[in-house]
């Protein structure tokens, strides 16, 4: 469950955020949706904790981020825009040295390790050193890394950037997966389609403001729009005119 | 906690076992240049100093038809003499433009001025910019005014004057400098190949650790997990500690072993260099391994890249040598002041081990404990700055 309330921040003179507000559900997929620069990995960055808010609350299952940061990311798995992973180590050594990190205990992270690995299907290059893997691979594993401690609360910041269809399907197959095991999901994307495909709510981000926070049936009739693209630029239209 | 730290700590040291990169500086940069280097140098001033005494010294003299004598008195001090330039002019030349180093220019009146006891003139052409030439130069003025004074001599002696008149005073030059104390001037360089061998030990892993974590977009994902910034900081500080003692250590013996195979005993000199020695010299330079993590820590975090953090370790690696060039140039003597000053007090203290001169333990204290004070605060400021929102660039 993340909440997220009436949050700012800034950089320089750059308003980023000017009062995000949103709530994502456990048990739902939650897309954050906007054109690029809207603030989407802004608010993310907020959640995992890597920035500070200016002004707000956000909480991850009732945690505050600010005031307790490392017990908010304790429930939080993480995979950042275009994660990089330590090239001289194996897709298995990537994985398990976030586990360690995140405390799960030596005796069951071996298991904990291979599961994930079955779970993505990535055996087949896991005991690959990870220089020279394909973009699809390079997610693959980062997502194993984020997910491996088995959190409550999953933050996708653009996953399917660089992905083939094939690997984009298995991505929303798991995160599909993620949904029914009742886990609170965020995901970000600029890709209309992608969104309309995975997601429960919709929060349409523009210029650093929610521009709808919907249903994509809600968002289709607030905006009179019945093609979600078309009610996408609406929605954006909605804040350039404020 | 030191679950988090040890964690990291193997990671890092995993990861860059298998980096060459890392591993090449470590293992290479340091402890085989630095004694390669210093053993060329080594060698190339006992060539040179060996030269002034034993070699033959070509030495080409015009007019050498006007003073027979004077030729085979120069002959008789080891200088060979051979055919020079046509003319004085020529000789001038010759020597401006490097053809000879030293030329001697004997006039045609030297034996009439001789006989007639007046100052008869040489010439004695010199490039004063050029070393070698000087000390050419300067064996021929030293073998002339030999001559010079063997022939004052002899016309007092035929005057029936005793020629020591001419010697009101004598000059016995009396060097005291012990063997092992020549051997420190020339070995004083060596503690700053240790200081040297010892950052680039650590250089990659600094720099991998942040820039080049922030750079590969791997330190996002890192401080998105639940341990603090702080742990993951000391975990990588530890990490590069062990490559740089590792890198000390090789360097240590490294030198141990090139200094066997020198000849210094040729330059008079036996510098104290055995086992213990390196083991005690290890003890002292490893507080600095603390101070020279964080500080090349300190200077990689600031920094937007890979490229732009070794261009800034670069001259991190060059800092230590000024407060020895410094003192080294104003040729200061040891004093408690200067124990506060790291690089410069491990400088100084080896130079003493070498010399084989009793240790002062108050100074052995002093540069320990400032050495970790600095490395401490270092090591704090970082954590300082880890904790910044700008880490992630």
């Amino acid at each position: 469950m993340i909440k997220v309330d009436r949050i700012h921040k800034s950089f320089g003179n750059v308003q980023a955020l000017r009062g995000v507000s949103f709530a994502a559900p456990d048990g739902k997929i939650t897309g954050l949706l906007g054109p690029n620069g809207a603030g989407k990995s802004t608010i993310m960055r907020v959640l995992y904790t890597v920035l500070r808010p200016d002004k707000g609350y956000a909480s991850v299952d009732g945690i505050d981020v600010v005031a307790d940061s490392l017990a908010a990311r304790r429930r939080i798995g993480a995979l950042p825009h275009g994660a990089g992973l330590y090239p001289h180590l194996t897709a298995r050594e990537n994985i398990a040295y976030f586990a360690r990190l995140c405390g799960v205990e030596k005796g069951v992270l071996d298991d904990q390790v291979d599961n994930i690995i079955k779970l993505l299907e990535i055996g087949d290059f896991a005991d690959r050193r990870t220089k020279g893997f394909s973009q699809g691979q390079r997610t693959k594993v980062s997502l194993a890394r984020a997910l491996v401690h088995d959190p409550q609360n999953v933050i996708l910041d653009e996953p399917t950037n660089g992905l083939d269809v094939m690997a984009t399907r298995s991505l929303r197959d798991l995160i599909l997966k993620l949904k029914d095991a009742g886990r609170c999901v965020l995901f970000s994307s600029h890709v209309m389609q992608e969104v309309a495909a995975l997601c429960d709510d919709i929060c349409i981000i523009a210029d650093g403001v929610v521009a709808i926070d919907d249903s994509i049936d809600g968002i289709r009739e607030r905006t009179g729009c019945d093609d979600l693209e078309d009610a996408f630029v609406a929605a954006i239209h909605l804040v350039a005119a404020e | 906690m030191t679950r988090t730290l040890v964690t990291v700590f193997l990671k890092e040291i995993v990861d860059n076992l298998r980096d060459r990169r890392s591993l090449a500086s470590a293992l290479i940069m340091g402890p085989i240049f630095g004694p390669i280097l210093f053993a060329f140098v080594i060698s190339l001033s006992i060539e040179r100093s060996l030269d002034d005494v034993e070699e033959t010294m070509e030495l080409p003299v015009v007019g050498q038809e006007y003073a027979p004598n004077l030729v085979r008195y120069l002959e008789s001090r080891n200088i060979e003499i051979t055919d020079g330039p046509a003319d004085p002019d020529a000789a001038a030349a010759a020597v401006r433009t490097g053809l000879h180093d030293v030329v001697l220019v004997i006039p045609e009146d030297f034996g009439a001025q001789l006989a007639a006891t007046r100052p008869a003139r040489v010439k004695l052409y010199s490039d004063g910019a050029n070393t070698q030439g000087g000390r050419e130069a300067r064996r021929a003025a030293r073998a002339l005014s030999a001559y010079n004074r063997e022939l004052a001599a002899i016309r007092l002696s035929a005057r029936g004057i005793n020629p020591l008149v001419l010697r009101p005073i004598n000059i016995d030059d009396i060097d005291v400098s012990t063997p092992s104390g020549r051997s420190a001037m020339l070995l004083g360089m060596m503690s700053y190949f240790f200081i040297f061998a010892l950052l680039m030990g650590g250089m990659y892993l600094a720099i991998d650790s942040t820039a080049g974590e922030r750079e590969r977009g791997s330190l996002e994902p890192l401080l998105s997990l639940p341990v603090t910034r702080t742990q993951l900081m000391l975990g990588k500080i530890a990490a590069t500690g062990v490559f740089m003692a590792f890198s000390l250590m090789l360097s240590l013996l490294s030198f141990y072993v090139v200094l066997k195979f020198m000849p210094l005993e040729k330059l008079g000199m036996t510098p104290n260099f055995d086992l213990a020695v390196v083991v005690a010299a290890f003890f002292l330079l490893a507080p600095f391994i603390l101070l020279g993590a964080s500080l090349m820590t300190l200077v990689a975090s600031f920094t937007k890249s890979y490229k732009e953090a070794q261009t800034w370790i670069s001259v991190v690696l060059i800092a230590p040598t000024l407060p020895i060039l410094i003192v080294s140039i104003l040729t200061l003597r040891p004093q408690l002041g200067f124990m506060f000053v790291p690089s410069l007090s491990q400088h100084l203290i080896l130079v003493d081990m070498v010399k084989n001169e009793p240790l002062n333990g108050l100074h052995i204290a002093i540069s320990v404990f400032s050495t970790l004070v600095f490395g401490a605060l270092l090591t704090w400021a970082c954590a300082r700055l880890y904790r910044r929102e700008g880490l992630l660039g």
